[in-house]
C-alpha cells in the first residue's frame, strides 16, 4: 500500500520537450512509472525518448488518448499557472507541479480554482513523490529510498532526499515520500498527508519534515496530538536562521508573529513528536 | 522587493488615491526650492528602506522653505538602522483631523488575500495586533473575484468612518485593491490614511512589497530596485539566480535546495562552528552559477573554510564538480574546502573532483564536524 501514487498510476508529463522534463521523465520511465504522455503545445504528434512516449498539444487530448489519471508539471513559472488550470479543466484529479518562481498571488487564484474543480494539487516547488518500488512522479532520484513501512512528508527537496538517505542506510524504507513543497501558498498541506499515511494500513510510522516560516507544522502538531495512533518523528530546518529576512509588518500580523523553529518544535513535542537534532538523528529516533 | 515611500505613493497616485503634492530631493537646497513651490508648511521624509524613520527623527515637520533646507541637510547627514539616508520626500504638510490604517497583505493561511482597516493609524500596526486587536478590521479576498464595494463598506463601518467619507473610502479602497493586484505586491499599505480637517482622505504615507518572482513581468518595477540600500555580494547573488545571505561566521556554505541549506547551516552550530552564509545554488544549478556562488563566499574575508554540500536531484553532482573546477582555476582559494556529494551522478562528480585537493565526507555530520574542525586549526 501507499499514498496517491501507485502502480495504477497513468501520468502525463505537461513540458515534457524540455531539458527538465524529457530528462526527469526519462528518469521516472527507468524507476517503473507508467508514464502515457507528454503535453507540450505546438509539438503535438512527435514522439519522445526512442519513440516511448507521445506528445499531444494539449492536456484533454492525452487525457482522451489515454486516460490518464496524473500529471507532472515541469514548465517555466510564467507559464505554469495556465498548465494547472489546463490540467484541472481536462478533468485530472492529481497535479503534482515541480516549478519553482510561481507568483504568489497566481497560486491563490490556482488555488482557489483547484478546490472548485476538487482537484489535488502537490506543490509548487515541490520535488514530487515516490512510492519505492511502484511509482515516481517527479524529481526524487530513486535509488536514495527502499521500500518500507515509513511514510514520510517533507516541506524541502533535498532535505528530504537526505532524510530517505539517512533511512535507506540503516536499512529502513518508506511506503511513500512526498514532498509538499516550500512555497507560501501550495496544494496538499502536512495534515492532508498525515491524514491519508493514518488511514493506510502498511504506514507503521511517519517522519515529517518541516522547516520555518508560516504555521502549517503547529497545526499540524495539534492533529497529531487529537487524531493520530501512529508515532511521529520530526526535524525543522531554520533553527539557526537569522529572523527579518521575510515579509513586513502586515505579513507578521497574520501569522502571529509566529512560525519560528523554536515555537513549531515546541508545538510537537508537546503533541508527543520526538524532534530530531539534525535529519541524520531521525532514524534512531524511528527504533 | 521593497519599495520606498515615494515610488509607493506615486504608484498609489496612478489608481486615484489621494496623496500629498511633493517631491524627491537629494540636496538641501533642492529640498529648499520644493518647500518654496509648495508654499506653506512642508514635512521632510528620509526615504530608507526600514520602519520607525519618525522615532529615530528622519521625519520632521518645517515651518518654512529655510527650516526644510535645515532640517534636509540634518537628516541627509543621518543613519537609520545602519543605512545612510541619500534622499528626503518633501511633502505639502496635512491638516489632520484623523489617522487610519489601510492595508492590503496575502494571509497565508487562508490561502487569500487580506485587507486590513483600524481606526487607530499612524503607529505601527502591529504594535495595535499586539495591545489592541479588537482594533483591526479583517476583510478577506476572494482571489478570483477581487475586493468588492459592499466588502469596502463593512470596513467603513467597521472603523467607524464617517458616512460622508464612506464613498471616498471605497474609491481608496478598490485602488489599494488594484494597485496591489496589479503589481504583484505582497504588501500595500497606507499608514495613514488622514481625514483632513476639511474631512477629506489623504494618504499621507506608503509602503509596497513586490513579489520578487513576478518581477518578469513588472519591468518598470523591477527598474525601481534600490541597488544602494542592499548588500552588494546579495545583488551579485541575484543576478545569477542565488539565493544569499550574509552572516558573521568563518564556515561559508553553498548549497543546494532551501530547506537543506538552512539544515546545513543549523548543523554546523550544532558541532559549534558558525555559518558565514546563508547560499541555495537553486535546482538544476549549473557550472556558471557554482563558479558564481563560490566567488560570492570568497569575497567575504571572514570565511577559514567552505562547506559545500549537494545533495543531486534536478541538480547533478556533476555539473556542480564542473563548475567547482571552472571556479577553482579562476580565484584559487588558499582555504581548506570541504566536499560532499550524494545523489544524481555523484559518482562522476565525485571523479572529477579527485584531483582538486579537497576534504571529501560522507554524511551530513561529517561533513560539519570536519569543516569546524579545519575552522579552528586555521
Amino acid at each position: 500500500m501507499s499514498i496517491l501514487v501507485n502502480k495504477n498510476t497513468r501520468l502525463i508529463v505537461q513540458g515534457i520537450t524540455g531539458n527538465e522534463g524529457l530528462f526527469h521523465t526519462q528518469q521516472m520511465l527507468a524507476y517503473g512509472t507508467t508514464v502515457v504522455a507528454g503535453v507540450t503545445p505546438g509539438k503535438g504528434g512527435e514522439w519522445v525518448l526512442n519513440d516511448k512516449v507521445p506528445v499531444f498539444d494539449s492536456v484533454r487530448m492525452a487525457v482522451q488518448a489515454t486516460e490518464a489519471n496524473a500529471t507532472v508539471i515541469f514548465v517555466p513559472a510564467r507559464f505554469a499557472p495556465d498548465a494547472m488550470y489546463e490540467a484541472a479543466d481536462a478533468g485530472i484529479p492529481l497535479i503534482v507541479c515541480i516549478t519553482e518562481g510561481i507568483p504568489v498571488q497566481d497560486m491563490m487564484r490556482v488555488r482557489e480554482y483547484l478546490d472548485q474543480k476538487q482537484v489535488r494539487l502537490l506543490g509548487p516547488n515541490c520535488p514530487g513523490l515516490l512510492t519505492p518500488g511502484e511509482s515516481k512522479v517527479g524529481i526524487i532520484p530513486g535509488d536514495i529510498a527502499l521500500p518500507g513501512n515509513i511514510g514520510v512528508v517533507s516541506r524541502s527537496g533535498t532535505l528530504t532526499y537526505e532524510v530517505l538517505y539517512a533511512l535507506k542506510l540503516v536499512g529502513l524504507g518508506a511506503t511513500t515520500c512526498v514532498g509538499i513543497g516550500g512555497d507560501p501558498i501550495n496544494g496538499t498541506n502536512f495534515i492532508d498527508c498525515l491524514d491519508m499515511f493514518e488511514a493506510d494500513p502498511q504506514t507503521e510510522k511517519i517522519v515529517m519534515i518541516g522547516e520555518i516560516g508560516g504555521t502549517d507544522e503547529e497545526k499540524a502538531a495539534q492533529f497529531i496530538a487529537s487524531r493520530l495512533t501512529k508515532p511521529v518523528v520530526s526535524f525543522i530546518a531554520g533553527q539557526t536562521a537569522p529572523p527579518g529576512k521575510r515579509m513586513g509588518h502586515a505579513g507578521a500580523i497574520i501569522e502571529g508573529g509566529s512560525g519560528t523553529a523554536a515555537d513549531k518544535i515546541k508545538a510537537l513535542q508537546d503533541a508527543g513528536v520526538q524532534v530530531a537534532k539534525h535529519p541524520e538523528e531521525i532514524p534512531s529516533l524511528l527504533r | 522587493m521593497k519599495l520606498h515611500e515615494y515610488q509607493s505613493k506615486s504608484i498609489f497616485a496612478k489608481y486615484g488615491i489621494p496623496i500629498p503634492k511633493g517631491r524627491v530631493a537629494t540636496t538641501a537646497t533642492e529640498a529648499r526650492q520644493i518647500a518654496e513651490e509648495l508654499g506653506g508648511r512642508v514635512v521632510v521624509k528620509s526615504q530608507v528602506l526600514v520602519g520607525g524613520r519618525g522615532k529615530a527623527g528622519g521625519i520632521r515637520l518645517a515651518k518654512s522653505p529655510k527650516e526644510a533646507e535645515e532640517l534636509a541637510t540634518q537628516i541627509l547627514g543621518m543613519e537609520i538602522k545602519g543605512l545612510p539616508v541619500r534622499k528626503v520626500l518633501i511633502d505639502e504638510a496635512a491638516n489632520i483631523e484623523q489617522e487610519i490604517y489601510l492595508g492590503i497583505t496575502n494571509d497565508r493561511a487562508a490561502r487569500r488575500p487580506v485587507i486590513m482597516a483600524s481606526a487607530a493609524g499612524g503607529v505601527e500596526i502591529e504594535e495595535v495586533a499586539r495591545t489592541s486587536p479588537e482594533k483591526i478590521i479583517k476583510v478577506h479576498i476572494d482571489p478570483l473575484l477581487g475586493l468588492r464595494d459592499f466588502q469596502s463598506r463593512d470596513i467603513a463601518a467597521g472603523i467607524d468612518l464617517p458616512r460622508d467619507n464612506w464613498k471616498e473610502f471605497a474609491r481608496i479602497s478598490l485602488g489599494l485593491w488594484r494597485a496591489y493586484s496589479e503589481n504583484d505586491a505582497t504588501l500595500a499599505e497606507i499608514n495613514p490614511l488622514v481625514i483632513t480637517k476639511d474631512k477629506h482622505l489623504v494618504a499621507v504615507d506608503g509602503k509596497m512589497l513586490i513579489d520578487d518572482n513576478a518581477l518578469f513581468r513588472h519591468a518598470d518595477l523591477a527598474e525601481m530596485r534600490d541597488l544602494d540600500e542592499e548588500a552588494g555580494a546579495e545583488t551579485e547573488a541575484r543576478k545569477y539566480g542565488l539565493s544569499f545571505i550574509k552572516l558573521d561566521g568563518q564556515i561559508g556554505c553553498m548549497v543546494n535546495g532551501a530547506g537543506l541549506a538552512m539544515t546545513t547551516m543549523d548543523i554546523v552550530k550544532l558541532f559549534n562552528g558558525e555559518p558565514a552564509n546563508f547560499l541555495d545554488i537553486g535546482g538544476g544549478a549549473n557550472a556558471d552559477k557554482v563558479a558564481a556562488a563560490l566567488r560570492i563566499i570568497l569575497s567575504d574575508n571572514n570565511v577559514k573554510v567552505i562547506l559545500i554540500n549537494i545533495f543531486g536531484g534536478i541538480t547533478r553532482c556533476d555539473e556542480v564538480a564542473k563548475g567547482i573546477l571552472v571556479a577553482l582555476e579562476e580565484v584559487k582559494p588558499k582555504i581548506p574546502m570541504v566536499v560532499r556529494l550524494v545523489g544524481t551522478n555523484s559518482e562522476e562528480g565525485i571523479q572529477l573532483l579527485a584531483k582538486a585537493k579537497m576534504i571529501t565526507a560522507n554524511t551530513l555530520a561529517d561533513a560539519a564536524q570536519k569543516s569546524v574542525l579545519a575552522a579552528q586549526g586555521s
